[in-house]
């Protein structure tokens, strides 16, 4: 009797990073596990993602500060996770009698759970990011990966000339099959970027790793080697378009750009669209109390908060309190802080658990303030 | 901590003020403050209490609140020892009575390992520690402990509710009805605690006088000849009884001190868990004295509401001393004022409607109201 499990699909999802870039922000927590649009956190994008797809099997590989992000997926339930039958699996380094070690790159943290992806034996592997916004069908990209018969699938989104040098960049022919792959160009007639995204067929991609983990002289990296080997030994290699919101919030400037721009009536990132929810782990609030002398436009705010203050073109997460007097303009106010009378508040991020204390001022002149969780700040502070 | 105390609720409650908010639903399971059920409240009292092996008993054919209750999750009550079990009766022509719903459902009582009852039902909206309760009815050492409020609005509220007349030892000396000829009294919440073993006596006392109305009456009347302790409660206290105290316990939470006091002070207020994204306010929407919950997208001006999940109120539309449960969309221009929408109502393009304040104007779920 074969009692050996089998799923069709298996997702990987990378959430090891820092995010050095979004400084006090990823202090504590994992890029992956940063509050983003009032009440979720940037994984739960990925996580819905899997859930709308029928993925039931998620591993979440976490590396550095995993404890948020840990305490947030839990067993998984907002995003039906918590089976029987599969589930999210939180994933860490981890030692065997050989010793142990970190994760290494992308493709060396994949190698190290082998053992966990052959438990599940799929035929096919999803391996994405956890630090990106934007909403996709994963169940369209494995129908054009078996229509194809492809070796790996990369997810592609078109971008402005200026940005590629930022990016992987792809170039395709007509039939949609890569035929080179350049790591951050300086120009390219392509503007095809790979989205980080990726479905492998688990046996060839198994090979290519327990290969590549011999190789000293490798990164252990999708980009820099696995994807570009496969290239060289002419696998089937297909870009999947993707067209449609995208983000990477890798700086406190995107990142603040990114949480503003949901507010806009033509933002391409609808929060409100019933039939694609965004799941997260929620705390129960009562509904926010907006005062007599409140004025709110042009916000998103979140349940809990007691707004008694004006907030303008602003994202405030759970349970922010705004005081008399006090204005809130082009900021981002995380959970739980409180903003008491009399305060200036205009270009700034601020995180969770903080106190803007009374006749204060947090302005962003230059750059945008950013004041870190769970200070307490009593005098002024321009960025 | 874990107590020595099982929560009995009886959810068989007395609607028949309530009328269309009571169409397809028990009042326990009406949405309040808008993002609760009246049930919400006691079940997350007793569970902050370290009360958490409850006995809910409802009507067959309460499908919302048997739904919303589910395994008791969002309190922490699906667990494999105590949690919460749910019983149901069908209601047959006449109102069942308490004593009867209890004596079919004894198994509840014989399996669980805690000594002593709190029985209650959901109607009394308060914020109440039982732990305190408890330590005052041991400390006084009676067989059994009512909790009760001194109000002083007894005229106009919780008429027909039992008032408790007390001694100088906090001994009930005799009861009786509110007919609202006072302004102050000392009105029973309704909350009796006692040992399971006393509370099943009443029971089976019940039975054979044949008394097929609530068995608080039987326990009121055993106060005439015996001892029956009170403790008193001083936080808010809102009986659901009517359109009017409905609306009223609504319009009491656009207070953040009340909110605070209810919703954060002594442990939370649990519920059912939902995915809604935050609310989102438009260059036009002029909103103040108000609650919005998430999910709400505002164009329109709101005041001095409460606005449940899922609201829309369209460009130009005017939200006036409302209730608005889950789900409304109002459209542009319409103006609603002192009205109760039940959820999933469409309020059409310029349609005006308008209650009084003492009588709002309740509309039933998934109507369509046009101009």
């Amino acid at each position: 009797m074969n009692t050996k499990q089998t799923k069709e699909m298996v997702a990987m999802i990378l959430a090891g990073g820092q995010g050095t870039r979004l400084k006090d922000l990823t202090k504590d927590v994992c890029k992956p596990a940063i509050p983003f649009a009032g009440k979720y956190r940037i994984i739960d994008f990925a996580l819905s993602n899997c859930t709308h797809s029928g993925i039931d099997t998620v591993g979440v590989l976490t590396q550095y500060k995993p404890m948020s992000l840990h305490t947030h997926i839990g067993v998984g339930t907002p995003w039906d996770l918590d089976r029987m039958n599969g589930g999210v699996y939180m994933l860490s380094p981890y030692m065997t009698e050989a010793g142990g070690n970190w994760y290494e790159g992308t493709a060396n943290a994949i190698f190290e759970n082998i053992e966990f992806i052959d438990y599940n034996n799929p035929e096919y592997l999803l391996i994405l990011s956890g630090d990106h916004i934007y909403k996709m069908d994963y169940s369209d990209m494995l129908d054009f990966h078996k229509k194809n018969e492809a070796d790996a699938t990369i997810a592609v989104i078109e971008v402005p000339e200026e940005d590629v040098s930022r990016f992987g960049i792809m170039s395709t022919n007509p039939d949609g099959s890569i035929y080179e792959f350049v790591e951050k160009p300086k120009h390219s007639e392509s503007r095809l970027a790979s989205m980080g995204v990726y479905i492998f067929t688990w046996a060839k991609l198994r090979k290519m790793l327990v290969d590549d983990s011999k190789d000293t002289k490798s990164d252990h990296d999708f980009g820099k080697n696995i994807i570009p080997k496969m290239l060289c030994q002419e696998d089937r290699l297909f870009a999947f378009p993707f067209s449609g919101y995208w983000k990477d919030v890798g700086t406190i400037q995107s990142y603040w750009e990114a949480n503003l721009d949901l507010i806009k009536d033509y933002s391409t990132l609808n929060l409100y669209d019933r039939e694609w929810r965004i799941f997260s782990k929620s705390t129960i609030n009562p509904p926010q109390y907006v005062g007599s002398e409140a004025r709110i436009v042009n916000s998103i705010i979140s349940d809990g908060g007691v707004i008694l203050g004006d907030v303008h073109n602003s994202v405030l997460f759970p349970n922010v309190i705004v005081g008399k007097n006090s204005k809130v303009m082009n900021s981002v106010i995380m959970a739980n802080t409180t903003i008491e009378e009399n305060v200036i508040i205009d270009n700034a991020v601020i995180a969770d658990d903080c106190t803007i204390k009374k006749n204060t001022v947090v302005s962003g002149e230059k750059d945008i303030a950013l004041i870190g969780p769970g200070r307490e700040i009593s005098t002024n502070v321009l960025g | 901590m874990i107590t020595n105390y099982m929560g009995v609720l009886l959810l068989n409650e007395k609607e028949i003020d309530l009328r269309s908010l009571t169409v397809n639903r028990s009042l326990a399971s009406i949405p309040l403050g808008g993002r609760y059920r009246v049930v919400d409240f006691v079940l997350s009292n007793m569970v902050n209490s370290g009360v958490i092996n409850i006995g809910a008993f409802i009507k067959s054919d309460s499908r919302s609140l048997a739904e919303h209750l589910g395994t008791g999750k969002p309190w922490g009550l699906d667990r494999n020892i105590n949690g919460l079990h749910i019983y149901q009766y069908s209601p047959t022509g006449m109102l069942q009575g308490d004593i009867k719903l209890i004596n079919n459902n004894l198994g509840f009582f014989k399996k669980s390992i805690q000594e002593n009852v709190i029985v209650t039902r959901s109607n009394m909206i308060c914020k109440i520690d039982y732990k305190e309760i408890i330590r005052c009815h041991e400390a006084s050492g009676k067989e059994i402990t009512i909790v009760y409020k001194k109000i002083d609005n007894a005229d106009r509220e919780m008429l027909d509710g039992t008032m408790l007349f007390i001694d100088e030892d906090g001994i009930v000396k005799e009861t009786g009805i509110n007919l609202g000829g006072q302004q102050e009294a000392n009105m029973s919440m309704e909350m009796f605690l006692m040992s399971k073993e006393k509370f099943l006596e009443f029971m089976k006392m019940g039975m054979q006088k044949g008394l097929n109305e609530s068995n608080f009456e039987t326990i009121y009347n055993y106060a005439k000849s015996n001892d029956i302790n009170t403790c008193e409660y001083k936080g808010y206290l809102k009986r659901i009884d009517s359109t009017n105290s409905y609306f009223s316990a609504n319009m009491d939470m656009l207070d953040p001190e009340l909110l605070s006091e209810l919703f954060y002070r002594h442990g939370r207020i649990f519920t059912k868990v939902k995915n809604d994204p935050p609310a989102k306010y438009s260059h036009h929407s002029d909103v103040n004295n108000s609650l919005v919950a998430n999910g709400c997208i505002i164009d329109g001006t709101v005041k001095n509401s409460v606005l449940s999940r899922q609201v829309v109120v369209k460009k130009g539309a005017v939200v006036e001393n409302s209730v608005i449960l889950q789900g409304c969309v109002i459209e542009e221009n319409a103006t609603l004022k002192n009205v109760v929408l039940d959820k999933e109502v469409t309020v059409k393009k310029n349609s005006y409607l308008r209650g009084s304040t003492q009588y709002p104007y309740v509309v039933e779920k998934g109507s369509v109201i046009t101009p």
